[in-house]
């Protein structure tokens, strides 16, 4: 019999933690498989963020180093600053590199720093149960908005890429969503092609995934996922934000 | 000097943050890494980023240093609290200024406290190594680093702007190929032809977290064990010790040299590990010395250690002068014979 699907060789075979529905588990997938294509596995390291995916140690099987919350960046830039001919990445939810690692990100884009960041927006902060992230939109609600996210109080939802597609050393910032198998080859094709820029040595480079939160939502994951194409994607539009390579 | 010092001992990685008094030593390192193939110089955008990417370069293997001065030290605890956890060298230095707050920029000791008791969130110590001379500095910076990978620990080098901007003649170790340092089995270099590692802080079962404070425990008593270092000066037939460290232990020998010229029986003990702290051998002392001044240029903090380690069996007195103002040996031998001539009264 002919084995036509199997679990990429850069992915332990760990059973993901991660809740049904959510995006993590796809996401994981789709790095882990570039990292098979490209054949690097065994010169990549990663950096998982604090957060939900803190745990994605356990599944990658690359050299990987935990951050603390916000400073992946950081972490990797003195990875890669000492290794250069390695391949080093960060995996970031939305509260991680968008509200209290933002400096880091900002400045890690504008030196062009050569890494690749994975940078999971799910638009709350998921690990610690719901409350509000930079990226919640206006209106959603989370725990520390009750009546949903007000522009006035809580300002308006942060674009990181957008920020980060105006420093001078970014090379390749785009932004995808994991809701529909199309939406998850474009992902993927963006993940390989921010590792490829990486390893021309570019410089910086950053896939922006929406991914939906079922849990903190409180939505099904099929209404979660509509949630992300029809509502979140007003706000953060898919496409290639920058494309300087 | 440390600059030197470090890139003798094979530092090829630093990153920093500007502030004042340390900055002469950033700049000595951008100066010198520029012209060197194999090592890095980031000025990070913070003192976070700063000891955030000092982690990274560490788990990459490389000998890592990053500097700072007192506000700065305080932003980079908690990544010294992860790397202390995560078991990774790196040398910190810290060019002491007054405080608390911005405070100022002189030359200032208040940080001990924030050094000897582990500074950020948890139950971990670091190294402590506190110089008093050029010479020192350049001898103390190497041992750093190899304290540092020898106990897999954070090691914090107490200077301030006096030390920091101090000229004296120097001899520099020969310098060290970091080629030919052993390299490390667990550091993050790509998973080439071995299993892949994770190098992680992280223990969400309690038993595993207590398993790992418990062995930083067992190591921590083996550096206590095995590192403690201090100078006994004109200590053995004194009978008044004055207890200082770094700068003030400079201006508090200074006082002993005079008060000696008089005839007084004064020595000084100087630890130059503030931790681990020696103790043991404080205790040993003062079972013939029954009198202790302890100098600092602090509101009292080492003075704390002094009366644990003596335990209520002698006098301890305390003299210091916060903010950043440095005494006089004039000054401190006033204090000193002040002392003495309580326990030992002039005759008439």
């Amino acid at each position: 019999m002919k084995k036509v699907f199997g679990r990429p060789k850069s992915l332990k075979s760990n059973p993901y933690h991660y809740c049904p529905g959510c995006g993590h588990s796809i996401i994981h997938r789709l790095v882990a498989e570039v990292i098979d294509e490209l054949g690097i596995q065994e010169k990549t390291i990663g950096v998982p963020p604090a957060g939900c995916a803190v745990l994605a140690y356990n599944y990658f099987d690359v050299d990987m180093g935990e951050a603390p919350h916000g400073r992946a960046v950081a972490v990797a830039v003195g990875i890669k600053r000492v290794l250069p001919d390695r391949v080093v990445f960060t995996y970031q939810g939305d509260g991680d590199i968008a509200a209290i690692g933002t400096a880091e990100t900002v400045h890690a884009a504008n030196r062009g720093d050569n890494i690749t960041v994975i940078f999971v927006n799910n638009a709350v902060y998921g690990m610690t149960g719901g409350q509000m992230a930079p990226t919640t939109l206006i209106g959603m609600p989370s725990t520390t908005t009750p009546g949903g996210r007000v522009a006035k109080r809580d300002g308006l939802p942060l674009d990181l890429s957008q920020m980060l597609a105006v420093a001078g050393g970014s090379v390749y910032i785009e932004r995808t969503a994991v809701t529909t198998p199309k939406r998850i080859l474009q992902t993927r094709k963006a993940i390989k092609k921010a590792f490829e820029t990486q390893l021309e040595g570019k410089g910086f480079n950053l896939v922006e995934i929406l991914s939906p939160c079922p849990t903190n939502w409180k939505m099904d994951s099929l209404e979660a996922s509509r949630f992300v194409d029809e509502e979140m994607t007003k706000f953060f539009p898919l496409k290639v934000i920058k494309d300087a390579g | 000097m440390v600059g030197e010092a470090a890139i003798r001992a094979g530092c090829r990685a630093y990153f920093g943050y500007p502030i004042t008094p340390q900055n002469e030593l950033p700049e000595y390192m951008a100066t010198k890494f520029a012209a060197m193939d194999d090592a890095v110089f980031v000025q990070a955008e913070s003192e976070l980023a700063a000891i955030n990417m000092v982690m990274g370069a560490s788990m990459a293997g490389a000998r890592v240093m990053t500097s700072s001065s007192s506000p700065g030290i305080s932003l980079k605890q908690e990544g010294i609290s992860y790397i202390a956890a995560m078991e990774l060298p790196a040398v910190i230095v810290n060019m002491m200024r007054g405080g608390p707050g911005l405070g100022n920029i002189a030359p200032s000791q208040s940080d001990y406290f924030q050094s000897t008791r582990g500074g950020g969130h948890g139950d971990y110590r670091t190294i402590v190594l506190a110089p008093n001379s050029a010479q020192e500095i350049a001898d103390l910076v190497g041992k750093a680093f190899d304290l540092a990978e020898e106990y897999r620990t954070p090691v914090i080098i107490m200077g301030d702007g006096m030390m920091g901007q101090m000229m004296e003649p120097v001899v520099f170790a020969e310098p060290i190929d970091p080629k030919s340092l052993p390299k490390r089995d667990y550091t993050l270099d790509g998973a080439k032809g071995r299993p892949s590692r994770i190098i992680k802080s992280l223990l969400l079962d309690v038993r595993l977290e207590e398993e790992h404070n418990w062995k930083l425990m067992r190591k921590y008593e083996a550096i206590k064990e095995n590192i403690v270092d201090y100078e006994e000066y004109l200590v053995e037939d004194a009978e008044l010790v004055v207890v200082a460290y770094g700068t003030g232990a400079r201006i508090a020998k200074g006082a002993v040299n005079r008060l000696r010229e008089s005839g007084l029986k004064v020595g000084l003990f100087r630890p130059k590990t503030l931790w681990p702290f020696p103790d043991k051998t404080l205790r040993e002392i003062a079972r013939t010395v029954g009198h202790f001044v302890v100098y600092e240029m602090s509101a009292g903090q080492m003075v704390e250690d002094v009366r644990l380690a003596l335990e209520g069996q002698s006098e301890i007195y305390f003299y210091g002068r916060p903010g950043g103002v440095v005494s006089t040996p004039e000054e401190i031998a006033r204090v000193l014979s002040s002392r003495y001539y309580r326990f030992n009264p002039l005759e008439m």
